[in-house]
């Protein structure tokens, strides 16, 4: 099959980009960064691929679009077989699917609550967002990763929040290691791994960007 | 493999018949165990639900219904599915798999051999799970609003929204089943189960506004699909009529306005 050229539209803060880097990296595939401007104006090409969501990340490969990040990593996991990100077993990889739409579902959202919010509705955010991350924390249970002894597929699709946890921290006044060590102990795991050193933004500047944005908003 | 180190003689048949390792006596073996093996936590009126039943009709496969009370829940459901205490559950030996669309996955991958559920090319397959959270994420919750508004004007609102929802989704079509007669080609796939599964919901909605939401007019294409989906042996007998739909939501519209899948 041919490989062919491999271009991301990307947003530096974007978690969800970030995954589609990651997955990228993990298969050892090169490809070009475009960055978005997603405050000054989206370009032509992101509203012309993506009319429906107008989102990052849009995944180009052999001039076809792949949208949806976690949708693109499981076509990156398809297109790319060596090192696979996904389980063998059908059952893993549904258990994997599984928590990989909690992920999606409830992380982002959950943080969002925190640094969107003034007052009391910031303590509720905090709690609420933990309760989330207990959940996750129970699914990795006592294993190195999601998927068990090897960084996978879940293990990408969680990385990428834990670089706006300070953000959500300081915002809320908490410390995720305080109620959650066994995710504060993945996250410091995960960061060992190149493609993840790599790729995700230094924590500080995405509390600069939230602040920048929060401003912006007129949050606060 | 982690069934192979749990000893577990189906689940090593798994890995090997899903590897394409299995001599044919080894084949027929699991066929024959895997049949006996499934049971399935639903109700008949769940869109969620079908989607499973159309996933296990297109293999062949038997499998106990059991079916699921909801108010209150069942033991079975709150053990297998602890985490959303939602239907469908499949369950296969001891194993539970959750959420309708990851199921339907779950059964292509495990029976591999029979009629192909998803495309097997990875960009028409990143289309069809595109397509398939697009229907999740505006299409049935449109649908629901319609059918769970009070005032005129909101009715309107959803409706305008739902019809903005047909147009792109004729437009899928008319891209992906590139002129054959479903979404999955000759033969109903993983989109068409997608969004198949909410006819019986359309058209009781239908019903009930006096308006057609997939008809001629707007959208032909989708319109037809409608129909031979509909007619497909793998469908027959699971959509759920209108009044009878009816009968069982409109109770429960009156008692709450959040309704359990």
């Amino acid at each position: 099959m041919a490989k062919g050229e491999v271009k991301l539209l990307d947003f530096w803060a974007s978690p969800f980009c970030m995954r589609v880097k990651i997955a990228l990296a993990e298969k050892g595939v090169e490809h070009e960064d475009s960055q978005e401007d997603l405050f000054g104006g989206k370009s032509e090409l992101l509203l012309k691929t993506n009319p429906i969501h107008q989102k990052v990340p849009v995944l180009f490969h052999n001039g076809k679009a792949v949208l949806e990040s976690t949708i693109i990593v499981g076509y990156i996991d398809e297109v790319w077989p060596s090192n696979p990100l996904l389980p063998t077993c059908p059952h893993a990889r549904a258990q994997a699917r599984f928590w990989a739409d909690i992920i999606d579902k409830k992380v982002f959202e959950g943080g969002a609550k925190i640094w969107q919010s003034t007052g009391e509705a910031v303590e509720v955010g905090k709690k609420d967002f933990i309760e989330i991350l207990k959940q996750l924390e129970g699914a990795l249970g006592e294993k190195d990763y999601f998927g068990g002894d090897s960084f996978g597929f879940v293990d990408i699709i969680a990385i990428p929040f834990s670089s706006w946890f300070l953000a959500y921290e300081i915002f809320g006044g908490f410390k995720v290691e305080d109620h959650c060590p066994k995710i504060s102990a993945w996250i410091k795991r995960c960061l060992q791994r190149e493609s993840v050193a790599k790729v995700l933004p230094d924590p500080e500047r995405v509390y600069e960007f939230v602040t920048t944005f929060r401003k912006m908003q007129g949050i606060e | 493999m982690e069934s192979a180190t749990n000893g577990d003689a189906i689940g090593i048949l798994e890995q090997l018949s899903y590897q394409n390792l299995l001599c044919p006596i080894g084949r027929l073996y699991m066929i024959l165990m895997a049949k006996s093996d499934l049971k399935l936590v639903g109700r008949w009126s769940s869109p969620f639900v079908m989607r499973v039943k159309i996933a296990l009709n297109i293999k062949s496969l038997d499998y106990e219904n059991f079916h699921e009370t909801l108010n209150p829940k069942s033991d079975l459901l709150l053990q297998s599915n602890p985490v959303y205490k939602k239907i469908p559950v499949l369950i296969h030996g001891d194993k539970p798999i959750c959420e309708s669309l990851i199921i339907v996955e779950y059964i292509d991958e495990v029976w591999s051999s029979a009629p192909s559920i998803l495309p097997s090319d990875p960009y028409d397959r990143s289309i069809a799970r595109f397509w398939a959270a697009y229907i999740d994420d505006k299409w049935f919750p449109t649908l629901k609003s319609i059918f769970l508004a009070d005032e005129e004007e909101s009715k309107k609102q959803y409706i305008k929204q739902l019809e903005e929802v047909v147009v792109r989704m004729e437009d899928a079509f008319l891209n992906i089943s590139k002129g054959k007669d479903f979404f999955g080609g000759n033969r109903i796939g993983y989109l068409d189960i997608a969004f198949g599964c909410f006819l019986g919901w359309m058209r009781m909605i239908e019903k009930l506004i006096g308006l057609k939401l997939i008809g001629e007019a707007k959208c032909p294409a989708l319109a037809k699909w409608a129909e031979r989906f509909a007619a497909d042996a793998a469908v027959e007998g699971l959509i759920p009529e209108s009044d009878k739909l009816i009968e069982l939501y409109n109770p429960l519209k009156l008692k709450s306005k959040a309704l359990a899948k």
